[in-house]
């Protein structure tokens, strides 16, 4: 059995953050514990760039960014077990991990960091009528294709889904001499950020098609093509609308799904519409001791914002281990969200808390010229102009400490959206 | 006239609103958030340019191969030419972060430098 203060479970950047945080911080026997065979995580094979320019006012790529904080964990005593495997999390803190080294091992951790990330929602979470045709595959999975293996997955391509991942996809495969026929999309929005719809389809006069989605995929042995349709505002298809377009690939960005098998279980409560687990503003779960960050947590646009949550958890982590007052004296209210508002994280504030708190969340539809209220206990505490709000940009509003000051066990915190008149 | 676009130097991704005389001046760059904003609307209007990013092959590395980017942005019309310069490139392991790859891509005075170990 190893003894730690502190485990954290995954080594990408939301990880790698938090157990720094908590060395500076001044906790003693740190461990992140990675499944891969590098510190990094999906940054390693993000190889675009637009990391960074928030949090080091430089503009990186994945590796890049992630190397920064690979070479700051080394130049520590914190100790790293890469090609290691998390299997369970017992509700007492103790961690089970295999390796090819140590084979199982056994972990005592004081305090546990979640930082497992996403994976991506794979073709049998849709619906798609059509053989198992090779060429059918997540957008990721194609960028480590081509990013790290060094080869192209095919030639005419079709990308279901706008996710961020899909469009930096398009171009990749684009410049790398492919034919990007189309990216579809079954909202009657883009998921990704506005710069990636300029920069990596407009920029190549690659089609992005709205309300419309991929029905059937053709081909036995390898895809040869798929049929698309349109959909109405409840997401049915339109009849009449089908159209065959000739592809051997197809790359869906559909959505990534936290990877929550060990907190659930350990126990841990996991909110309905982040899949992630529910927090305070330390970023503790429901279960004492317990961390969760980055996008294990709530799925984030931009790694800057992953690393401050991971701070957050890490400091939280740190406080836990060292002195652990604060959590005995807090006293949690839930913070709840309004019109517009899909969910908030924290799910839970303290309000002995000295420190204003930042609330993020994410709108439901897109909005033009609204804004955005927070209210406590019916009182509107601020309300700001917005010009544009969409589902695929994350926002967040500050509750002031001297607001917090006069909560109380019974009071009310509310995030909404105001639409203009 | 006025052009709208949105700016990618950073992803916030501000709408920008550009507005032109006759003979195409730039009369007022609006909507930018920062210096980089009114610097990308200007340099859209005249001679646009993007960072670029891929890999090179390599030879003896952890991987086939690492990946690469423009040190600077290049002319958006030469994304294409820049490519078929990166892809004729083969390196010997051991690369690191930083390293030069192409001293100068295509007299653009633009550098391709390694942003991975290999």
């Amino acid at each position: 059995m190893l003894k730690y203060d502190l485990a954290v479970v995954g080594g990408g950047p939301a990880g790698m953050a938090a157990a720094l945080k908590a060395k500076e911080c001044g906790v003693k026997k740190i461990i992140i514990l990675e499944r891969a065979e590098t510190l990094g995580g999906i940054l390693e094979q993000c190889i675009h760039t637009g990391f960074g320019l928030h949090y080091f006012g430089e503009e990186l790529s994945g590796p890049e960014y992630a190397g920064r904080f690979i070479e700051q964990v080394r130049n520590t005593d914190i100790d790293v077990k890469t090609d290691t495997m998390v299997l369970d999390i017992s509700d007492k803190n103790l961690i089970t991990a295999v390796n090819k080294q140590d084979g199982l091992l056994h972990i005592d951790a004081t305090a546990v960091v979640l930082a497992m990330g996403c994976r991506e929602r794979p073709r049998g979470a849709l619906s798609i009528a059509g053989t198992r045709a090779s060429g059918i595959m997540t957008a990721g999975t194609a960028q480590k294709y081509v990013n790290i293996d060094g080869y192209m997955p095919g030639k005419k391509i079709v990308i279901l889904g706008s996710g961020d991942i899909g469009l930096i996809m398009a171009r990749r495969m684009t410049l790398e001499g492919a034919e990007v026929k189309m990216v579809c999309e079954l909202m009657p929005y883009s998921g990704g950020l506005t710069r990636n719809i300029v920069q990596c389809l407009n920029d190549f006069n690659i089609p992005l098609k709205l309300s419309t989605t991929v029905i059937e995929t053709h081909g036995k042995e390898r895809l040869e093509g798929v049929t698309i349709a349109k959909v109405d505002e409840h997401g049915q298809v339109i009849d009449g609308t089908q159209e065959y377009v000739a592809c051997d690939t197809l790359m869906l960005s559909v959505g990534l799904i936290p990877e929550n098998e060990l907190t659930k279980g350990i126990g841990v409560s996991l909110d309905p519409v982040t899949k992630g687990a529910v927090v305070t503003e330390m970023r503790e779960t429901d279960h004492p001791g317990v961390f969760a960050c980055g996008n294990v947590l709530q799925v984030h646009d931009l790694v800057d914002y992953v690393t401050m949550e991971a701070q957050m958890a890490g400091q939280g982590a740190a406080s836990y281990i060292q002195d652990r007052e604060v959590f005995e004296n807090a006293e949690y209210i839930s913070t709840s969200h309004g019109n517009g508002v899909r969910y908030i994280v924290p799910q839970k504030m303290n309000i002995r808390s000295k420190e204003d708190i930042k609330l993020y969340f994410r709108v439901g539809a897109v909005y033009k010229n609204a804004k955005v209220v927070l209210e406590a206990d019916g009182t509107i505490i601020s309300s700001k102009k917005k010009v544009k709000l969409a589902p695929g940009e994350m926002e967040n509003v500050t509750v002031p400490a001297d607001v917090i000051a006069k909560l109380t066990k019974d009071s009310t915190i509310c995030v909404r959206v105001e639409e203009s008149q | 006239m006025k052009k709208n676009l949105t700016c990618v130097a950073c992803p916030l991704g501000c709408s920008i609103t550009v507005e032109l005389d006759d003979q195409g001046q730039i009369l007022s760059v609006t909507g930018n958030t920062c210096k980089r904003g009114d610097a990308y609307a200007r340099t859209e209007m005249t001679n646009p340019t993007r960072s670029l990013t891929s890999t090179v092959k390599v030879e003896g590395g952890r991987h086939p191969v690492v990946p690469v980017k423009s040190a600077a942005p290049v002319p958006k019309s030469m994304l294409f030419d820049c490519m078929k310069e990166i892809n004729k490139v083969v390196v010997k392991a051991p690369v690191h972060i930083g390293d030069t790859i192409i001293e100068n891509i295509l007299g653009t005075g633009v550098a391709i430098v390694a942003t991975n170990d290999c």
